[in-house]
């Protein structure tokens, strides 16, 4: 893997193979996990980056010795593409004491002191921890830079704008990467955004650009520009790219378990909604329907996104590499052949244990 | 009576009050989803989901409720508090001071906490003793339905901020959102009464600041609150059958703590061993030994609590957190001091 991406740096073009590798590598541990996760042997919350495969490839992809990561919630694409043993994560999420955290962190907490990565359940923290990898850099590492991976929810939470300035003033050599699903949570988050996000950094004079987070390759080139810039001493850059979650939240995401089992998870929501549409006091029955509205459209909106294969990032440059269908082939083979390999060897017995 | 879950419990007391004081709003993340049934019968006006800035939204809690509403503002997990602590800690604790008593803030924080389910020390944290810390916050944890529904009554109307935790062991779905997330594949210690229970078909308040005997003793008494009632019921079930006769108190409000019941049930028993989710050291456990101690009460005391950052593994996390092996042990050292 740094091999490739010592070509990609000599040629300063993209390679979609490449990319892709890192994509795919990402997406099927991913589905380990969420398996390992459905039969009950990761415990808790468990949140994905099915969908952010192609932001995280196109700005990882081009990390260097000494670069660091400040990571959110969804820590796994991430780390895993920045060539942090596939092992040593799953054995984490499975909460053993040969895991990367010794499964005291688990998959919301990961650190990492080389590649220098750290990450935290808390929205928004990635961008304060950027900011301080970054300063660090300057004195320890001139010439790398931090990067901080975000969602646009974390956008609106005041040490996120707060590390945004600090970086601008500073000049600090940080790539802010804010990975817009368009929901915080379950929350609409144009409907509680003001204004537009590559214009607030723009606001703190941090050179912004919105890019689709589907297509590795074009997040690979703004990147690369932020990249160089942020190596130079030039600042700070905000780069907003359009994402989906495949698997919504969380694992097990209420909305979607509705949108794959309507029937049966609506039944028990059905009663105590009604009744709180008919009871005799509360406001008007113009605005209880429109409350109710707001809810179904919530759902419908989950169903007709699990039914549309639109956003998913592998897809998209799958379909660009088909021209080569016996390359494609064999590269999907050497992964899956890998992804085992790595599942095998996690859930090997722990001679410690 | 009727039987009803904790979750649903506290339901019927927000949508009772609010039915009746139109100055009740519930604002926080994704309340919309949350508490879907409030949204649909009082509108968005009344339940406004946030953005996730806790700073802003908890910050304006305060302001709004300085300024004449009932503010019931939603933290989803204790543990993102800290993003709005100066809210709290710098500005709802203090308001009625500064203001030499003038002004008041009725505000509800309400927020999960506890754990049990595998989220890691960033999401299971308890914190209650932390924020009981500060002067001018009331800080309540029901144990059950019934305790829910009439703290949350008495939380409402309460004329200084509370912060209302609501264990995520007992909130059915808070569980089925973090822990289970619709799987059947995995088990958690859920304490049955404490997840369902008869309520009053009208609730009454619990009035904040009395403690509830749940449990005579002879020999010791334990303290808790939340999760750690049922643990220590269950403990001091199979003491009995050892001899030891351990009487248990649901302390429901920790601050302001009922002292009057404490120090008499440490001088009844004469031995007391609290059971807190909450850290060890300069919280409850150390704060219910010095209201004792102050009183002149000779006790023996003990303590069963969480001493280090809630570890991610289950198996590590079990032992982390209050058990019922760790209190029988604790138990039985104690009567031996």
């Amino acid at each position: 893997m740094n091999r490739n991406a010592e070509n990609i740096k000599e040629t300063m073009q993209p390679d979609p193979w490449f990319l892709y590798r890192l994509m795919l590598k990402s997406r099927l541990f991913e589905i380990e996990v969420t398996r390992l996760w459905q039969e009950g042997h990761i415990p808790g919350e468990m949140h994905l980056g099915m969908g952010e495969e192609a932001i995280i490839a196109g700005v990882v992809g081009q990390l260097s010795e000494g670069d660091a990561m400040a990571l959110d919630h969804r820590g796994t694409p991430p780390l895993l593409m920045r060539g942090v043993d596939p092992v040593l994560l799953l054995r984490e999420f499975l909460g053993r004491s040969d895991g990367l955290c010794r499964g005291r962190g688990g998959h919301m907490h990961l650190f990492c002191q080389n590649p220098l990565a750290a990450s935290s359940g808390i929205v928004g923290a990635s961008g304060p921890a950027a900011a301080g990898f970054a300063l660090a850099a300057r004195y320890l590492r001139p010439g790398t830079l931090a990067v901080a991976f975000f969602g646009e929810g974390a956008a609106n939470q005041g040490m996120l704008m707060e590390s945004l300035n600090l970086a601008a003033a500073w000049k600090l050599p940080v790539l802010f990467v804010c990975k817009d699903n368009q929901k915080a949570i379950t929350t609409s988050s144009p409907s509680v955004t003001g204004g537009v996000l590559t214009e607030r950094a723009e606001g703190f004079g941090i050179p912004a650009e919105a890019v689709d987070g589907i297509d590795a390759e074009r997040i690979w080139h703004a990147a690369h520009e932020a990249i160089t810039r942020a190596r130079k001493g030039k600042g700070p850059t905000f780069l907003h790219a359009r994402c989906v979650h495949l698997e919504g939240h969380f694992l097990g995401d209420p909305l979607l378990r509705i949108a794959r089992h309507p029937l049966k998870e609506m039944r028990p929501m059905a009663g105590p909604l009604m009744k709180s549409l008919l009871n005799p006091k509360g406001s008007s029955m113009g605005k209880r329907t429109e409350s109710l509205r707001t809810i179904t459209s919530l759902i419908k909106e989950n169903i007709k996104q699990r039914f549309s294969k639109q956003g998913d990032p592998l897809a998209y440059t799958r379909k660009k590499l088909q021209s080569d269908k016996p390359r494609l082939k064999a590269l999907e083979a050497v992964v899956e052949a890998e992804t085992r390999q790595v599942l095998a060897a996690a859930l090997a017995p722990n001679p410690d244990d | 009576m009727k039987t009803r879950s904790f979750a649903d419990a506290i339901e019927d007391a927000l949508a009772k009050a609010m039915a009746r004081d139109a100055n009740i709003i519930i604002l926080g993340e994704d309340v919309h989803t949350l508490r879907r049934n409030l949204f649909v019968r009082f509108g968005k006006e009344r339940v406004l989901p946030t953005p996730i800035s806790e700073g802003a939204f908890v910050g304006a809690a305060v302001a709004a409720a300085m300024a004449g509403m009932r503010p019931v503002v939603e933290v989803m997990m204790v543990d993102f508090i800290a993003v709005a602590v100066d809210a709290l800690l710098n500005h709802a604790a203090k308001i009625n001071v500064f203001s030499g008593g003038k002004w008041n803030v009725p505000l509800v924080v309400r927020t999960a906490c506890g754990g049990g389910y595998g989220d890691g020390g960033q999401h299971e944290q308890s914190l209650w003793g932390w924020l009981a810390h500060i002067p001018g916050l009331t800080v309540v944890v029901p144990s059950n339905p019934a305790d829910a529904a009439g703290l949350m009554l008495a939380a409402l109307e309460h004329d200084s901020p509370v912060i209302y935790l609501e264990h995520k062991l007992l909130s059915d779905y808070w569980l089925d959102l973090l822990g289970a997330g619709g799987r059947k594949t995995v088990q958690f210690d859920v304490p049955p009464h404490g997840t369902r229970g008869p309520v009053p078909k009208t609730p009454a308040k619990v009035p904040i600041g009395e403690a509830a005997y749940l449990r005579e003793g002879n020999h010791m008494t334990i303290f808790s609150v939340g999760v750690g009632v049922h643990r220590a019921i269950e403990a001091a079930e199979v003491l009995e059958k050892q001899g030891i006769s351990a009487g248990v108190i649901d302390l429901r409000t920790i601050s302001p703590l009922d002292r009057n019941t404490v120090c008499e049930a440490a001088a009844a028993t004469g031995r007391i061993l609290c059971v807190d989710e909450d850290y060890e050291n300069f919280g409850l456990s150390g704060e219910l030994a010095a209201v004792v101690l102050e009183q002149g009460i000779p006790v023996k005391y003990a303590r069963v609590c969480t001493k280090e950052t809630i570890p991610y593994a289950r198996h590590l996390e079990d032992q982390v957190l209050p058990n019922k092996k760790r209190i029988l042990e604790a138990a039985v050292q104690l009567m031996q001091k």
